[in-house]
């Protein structure tokens, strides 16, 4: 199971970098977007195994439990991702807006000053 | 225990922060309550530094879990000297900002911001978790993404494309970073990391693990990968590029040396090595682009890329001199960073240019101001009674002791042409014919000259004054030699 799961990670960031490396500015928040989530899968993985014990609850009569950080972490990640999401696709329409264009190669460089 | 005043430094720009947003129209009462909340900052700072000198490092373990369980706040020298810097500096820059920022920036939430940036920043220097490190500096660069945008002029928002795109990438990178560290040794606290990545020694993969980090802090440090930095910084107005070119990349910088000496310091010859040449190409690089420009703010900008490359040289000396000259160039930068940004940004607001060319004669209008600038270039250059010179003796001294006459020759040779990028400034804008009359002569506000005075007052007193941080800077980089006060003051035993 884990071998799928970091394949499938590698996966998501093959296409993550192919969505950044593209002119069009939607395409390239797209691509944060979907390399966040590549490193939230990452974290669950590598922190110890996916599920191995039982959930980490004191009602549960379990042997092992599993272990309960990676997942605050990635709790915590998917939130600033989220944020960082939102903001970037804000700045993205306020560019449009005032530029006229999403395209990234008409956006370089500055020369109205 | 008594240690909860450790927090203080993130908690009260935070509460400020929240409480600024509700008196959004009054600006009156943002600006009163923001200094007195930065005076608090200060004053709370100073106490936990002076504390330290007694009692040690202190640490806060939040909710009572008890390292390496809990998330923690630690207070050694080294982090709390940078956060005594950087309240101060922030303080100053406040006051700036009352006279030049506008109304406009004011209502829209400009000050919260500050404070959410100053929170993000403390937070990142005091915490004990790596984890938490990571959300720090989150808070941080949010709050850095809104400084950037806020006004919505197109170089702003056509600059903050790349600069928000490009941490985006290094968080991602920093949380892989923590993703593999994590997978390899299984816990997150540093003090806790340093003990378990010494038992199991610094074998290939946990040196590669260490080169992801390296590549993380060069992104927000701007060591080598500084090319987004000088488009960025230009961009913003006056009082954010100077919060930016003086905290921002400090962060990343205070990282590595945390990361480097306290996690992963056993492969130097290949970790150190690594950040030493990257530190001699980025002083290279940063010299090139301070002499190319003819615009003063990519000057200045390039001469904070200098600045990492010669700060980060101390660490990759990593001898307890080097260490002691790079705390004080970071305190030093601090402040003169600043400053230069400042008066850049006084410049292009007198005049309404940016070119150097299209300056001339200044100092006939604003003796003042050139002046100024005549000591930041001093202090800059490390000339004797100014606080450039006690960090460029010690890290001289620090590269004589390893035999790295290399990064020493670059190092020096980086403050020759930081000199002469700054005289370009000099001689081009403020000597030379005056074309600026008397009669449209736009004045200058006490309210901008002020801080810049005070900046300066500051660089003088360091200089002047150094034997009074002699030892807080000793014992910080004490600790930074010897990770072993710092893993038993978190741990205390209990491994």
């Amino acid at each position: 199971m884990e071998t799928l799961i970091t394949v499938l990670v590698g996966l998501l960031v093959t296409v993550a970098v192919y969505l950044l490396l593209s002119r069009n500015l939607i395409r390239v928040i797209l691509g944060s977007a979907v390399l966040s989530h590549a490193a939230h899968l990452l974290l669950m993985t590598m922190g110890s195994g996916l599920k191995k014990g039982s959930a980490p609850l004191l009602g549960e009569n379990a042997a092992s439990y599993v272990d309960a950080l990676p997942q605050a972490l990635i709790l915590t990640a998917i939130v600033i991702s989220f944020a960082v999401t939102a903001f970037l696709l804000v700045l993205a329409y306020r560019t449009y807006k005032k530029t006229g264009t999403d395209d990234l190669y008409a956006l370089r460089g500055f020369d109205d000053e | 225990m008594m240690n909860n005043i450790i927090v203080m430094p993130m908690i009260i720009p935070l509460m400020t922060g929240i409480i600024l947003i509700f008196l959004r129209t009054r600006v009156n009462s943002q600006r009163i309550l923001s200094i007195l909340s930065s005076i608090a900052t200060i004053a709370v700072s100073l106490v936990i530094l002076n504390r330290i000198q007694h009692e040690g490092i202190l640490r806060l373990d939040f909710g009572g879990w008890l390292p390496p369980y809990g998330i923690l706040f630690v207070a050694d020298s080294f982090s709390m000297l940078l956060v005594v810097t950087t309240s101060i500096v922030t303080g100053i820059l406040l006051i700036y900002a009352f006279s030049s920022i506008g109304k406009q920036h004011e209502n829209m939430f400009f000050y919260p911001f500050i404070f959410f940036l100053v929170a993000g920043v403390n937070g990142s220097f005091l915490t004990g978790d790596l984890f938490n490190m990571f959300v720090c500096f989150e808070v941080m660069l949010l709050s850095s993404y809104v400084l950037i945008t806020m006004g919505g002029r197109r170089i702003q928002l056509v600059e903050s494309i790349k600069y928000v795109t490009i941490n985006v990438l290094s968080s991602w990178f920093f949380l892989i970073g923590i993703a593999y560290l994590y997978g390899t040794v299984g816990t997150l606290n540093m003090a806790h990391l340093s003990v378990r990545v010494a038992e199991v020694g610094q074998g290939p993969l946990l040196t590669v693990i260490s080169l992801m980090f390296l590549i993380v802090f060069s992104l927000k440090a701007g060591l080598l990968l500084y090319f987004w930095l000088p488009g960025s910084y230009s961009a913003p107005p006056t009082v954010v590029a100077a919060l930016f070119g003086a905290l921002l990349t400090k962060v990343g910088i205070y990282a590595m040396f945390r990361i480097f000496t306290l996690i992963f310091y056993h492969e130097t010859a290949i970790t150190h090595t690594a950040i030493g040449i990257m530190a001699i190409l980025t002083m290279i690089g940063g010299s090139i682009g301070a002499l190319a420009y003819n615009d003063i703010r990519k000057i200045v900008s390039y001469n904070v890329v200098i600045a990492v490359g010669f700060i980060l040289a101390g660490l990759a000396m990593s001898s307890e001199v080097a260490f002691q000259g790079a705390i004080y160039y970071l305190i030093h930068d601090m402040i003169v960073k600043a400053l230069l940004f400042l008066i850049a940004g006084t410049m292009i607001y007198l005049t309404g240019k940016a070119k150097i060319e299209e300056m001339s004669g200044l100092i006939r209008n604003y003796p003042m101001l050139g002046w100024l600038f005549f000591i930041t270039m001093l202090s800059l250059t490390g000339i004797p009674p100014l606080s450039g010179f006690i960090s460029k003796v010690f890290l001289g001294q620090g590269a004589i002791e390893t035999g790295s006459y290399l990064l020493l020759a670059v190092a020096f040779m980086s403050g020759i042409f930081v000199l002469y990028s700054l005289l370009r400034i000099f001689l081009n804008c403020f000597w030379g014919e005056t074309i600026i009359s008397e009669d449209d002569d736009v004045p200058l506000k006490k309210g901008m000259l002020v801080p810049c005075v005070l900046l300066a007052i500051m660089t003088v007193a360091i200089g002047i004054g150094v034997e009074g941080l002699v030892p807080y800077v000793s014992d910080a980089a004490r600790t930074l030699m010897n990770p072993d006060i710092y893993i038993e003051a978190v741990l205390q035993g209990n491994r």
